[in-house]
């Protein structure tokens, strides 16, 4: 039962990392209708950024996000400048198509890169406080990864705050509901793009920074991350930052449940298997609308 | 010309210069080169059937190794516990199209991305699930290895990529290629003028992995040791992709062409640069997409098209 209980905790802890993965993601694929396969590697260029900084300048790695989101937030305006802004001026059904073989393109050139670069070695910052552990009741909780889930909620909160306050934040909800509404009453919607690309980039950043900061980081991790998005975004559906992050949430503890279930070798096919359910029963996700 | 005259020509050089390749083990070559054209004659397979679903159905098909490795998967387990190879390789192929199916039918009811990241979570599910259950290297047991003769791998790669070509050729030509082209491109517009767009789809999917199966098949015949979960990598996808598009997405040749270079350029670069080759195709392969999306088939045609312009004016 303890044992139980502390495999979903665990399941809980990194299901806010899916979350804040896929936060990013569904915030592209809802307002510009592009999908970008390449996410995952945004979220590995972000852990390295911080790991670097840890490596190089000694910077802590929670603090390194103050570094690395606004350097996210540049690489997306770069992406969308030099790929993606091409991209979002197909219709609709060519949109997503290119879209998708662009992120593969983009990914498989970052990944190749990046084992360049930094070698296929996977990387873990190491800090003084890594090993702490807080104990309640017979379970204990990892205080890095307890932190990781807290800023993840703190970011969704802050991007829900963007959207609903900001200018260009209603701007982005208003082309995600209707873009030629949007256009016709005055919004400069490739503007709104950039503004959506570029903060999905810098969730993706704030993501990888987390992932290497509580687990690792290796070149070959974006697919992965990518895949657990997506599902995600299945299982969430578009439209709802907090669902979106609930999303997460329940993927990662579905995740434990099941390795607990059927043990750890089974522990993907649950996501497929929720994935395939989601798509054949709810096609607009559990909360979307 | 019309284009299903095109397409027939192209299957008949192509089929040709495949005859000619099936006189190159007469010739006592030296292994690595009948190693090389092996390799090449698995990516004509690769390339022209995930050609079927993007090029013809206008379907991205992210989850390619999926099919593939499954075919790998029970071709290799089937033939080492004794099946005729081709027997275990059929059955390969028909397990890769059943799963395909199934995914298929719950994802092509939604229309565009949904196909693509079932696929692709597909893939990557599948590869880590084989990874986790079979982690030991599946090599084949000494007397097979005795008995191992290299002849026999390349002509079953010659005649696979021989029916891939054909298998492509006749799509392209028939009625069901026709409606397919339709569903790519106006899926509405097909569905109203009396073209059942899903079972279409679906046909297309079918006959890409079957082939791709197939493949996946011969791979697991060919090498004497691998990881089970090897051929489910995604860059068997990759491959696939960046071969149909480099050469030219929904033609005949385009894919066969993208094959031989890229499997060219692939062991020449990396010979010098490991992993570096990735790089360059993960760079042409965007820029292909967004400035020439015929690959090289509409590059050819376009530099025909000028020097033909320039013959007439002079």
């Amino acid at each position: 039962m303890n044992v139980l209980a502390q495999q979903l905790l665990l399941g809980l802890l990194i299901g806010g990392l899916y979350g804040l993965a896929a936060a990013g993601l569904s915030l592209v694929f809802g307002v510009m209708r592009v999908l970008n396969v390449a996410h995952g590697e945004l979220i590995m260029l972000g852990g390295y950024g911080a790991f670097w900084l840890a490596a190089l300048f000694g910077v802590d790695p929670f603090a390194s996000l103050v570094l690395v989101i606004p350097g996210s937030l540049a690489l997306g305006a770069l992406l969308y400048w030099g790929l993606f802004g091409f991209v979002v001026r197909a219709h609709e059904e060519t949109r997503i198509k290119n879209s998708l073989l662009i992120g593969f393109g983009l990914a498989l050139a970052l990944h190749a890169l990046a084992v360049r670069l930094w070698t296929a070695d996977e990387r873990s910052i190491p800090t003084s406080y890594g090993g702490a552990v807080l104990s309640v009741g017979e379970l204990a909780i990892p205080l890095v990864r307890l932190a990781t889930l807290t800023l993840a909620l703190v970011l969704i909160g802050a991007l829900q705050l963007l959207l609903s306050h900001w200018r260009w934040g209603k701007a982005i909800r208003a082309t995600a509901e209707d873009w030629q509404a949007a256009l016709l009453t005055g919004i400069d919607i490739r503007r709104a793009y950039l503004i959506a690309f570029a903060l999905g980039t810098a969730l993706a950043g704030a993501a990888g920074t987390l992932v290497t900061v509580a687990y690792s980081v290796s070149p070959s991790i974006g697919l992965e991350w990518t895949l657990k998005a997506l599902i995600v975004v299945v299982l969430a559906g578009l439209g709802s930052t907090i669902g979106t992050f609930v999303g997460g949430l329940v993927l990662g503890l579905a995740e434990a449940a099941s390795a607990a279930a059927f043990g750890g070798p089974y522990r993907e096919v649950v996501g497929l298997v929720i994935f395939v359910v989601v798509l054949a029963v709810r096609p607009r996700g559990l909360f979307g609308r | 010309m019309t284009a299903a005259g095109h397409e027939r020509r192209w299957a008949v050089v192509i089929l040709a210069a495949l005859a000619l390749l099936a006189l190159l083990p007469l010739t006592a070559p030296r292994e690595d080169v009948l190693n090389f054209v092996f390799l090449v004659l698995l990516a004509i397979t690769l390339a022209e059937s995930w050609n079927i679903v993007a090029g013809y159905a206008g379907q991205v098909n992210l989850g390619h190794a999926a099919f593939f490795g499954l075919g790998a998967l029970v071709t290799r387990t089937l033939w080492t516990a004794g099946a005729p190879v081709l027997l275990a390789m059929a059955a390969g192929a028909a397990t890769a199209t059943v799963f395909a199916l199934v995914i298929g039918v719950a994802a092509f009811r939604l229309r565009g991305a949904y196909f693509a990241i079932g696929t692709l979570a597909l893939g990557e599910i599948l590869r880590t699930t084989v990874g986790n259950v079979l982690p030991e290297i599946s090599t084949l047991p000494t007397a097979t290895i005795a008995g191992y003769r290299l002849t026999q791998r390349y002509y079953l790669a010659l005649g696979l990529a021989a029916v891939s070509v054909i298998a492509v050729a006749a799509l392209a030509t028939s009625r069901i290629g026709l409606g397919m082209r339709a569903i790519r491109e106006d899926e509405e517009a097909a569905e109203s003028s009396g073209v059942g767009a899903l079972s279409l789809k679906l046909t297309a999917l079918a006959l890409s992995t079957a082939l791709a199966g197939l493949a996946g098949g011969l791979f697991a015949y060919y090498h004497i040791s691998y990881y089970p979960s090897h051929p489910f990598g995604p860059h068997w996808t990759f491959d696939a992709l960046l071969m149909t598009y480099i050469g030219g997405v929904g033609t005949l040749q385009g894919p066969v062409l993208g094959a031989v270079l890229y499997v060219v350029l692939k062991e020449y670069l990396a010979l010098r640069w490991v992993d570096i080759h990735l790089l360059i195709f993960g760079a042409l392969f965007v820029a292909i997409v967004l400035l020439l999306p015929g690959g090289l088939v509409q590059a050819a045609e376009r530099a025909r098209a000028v020097l033909g312009g320039a013959r007439r004016a002079a």
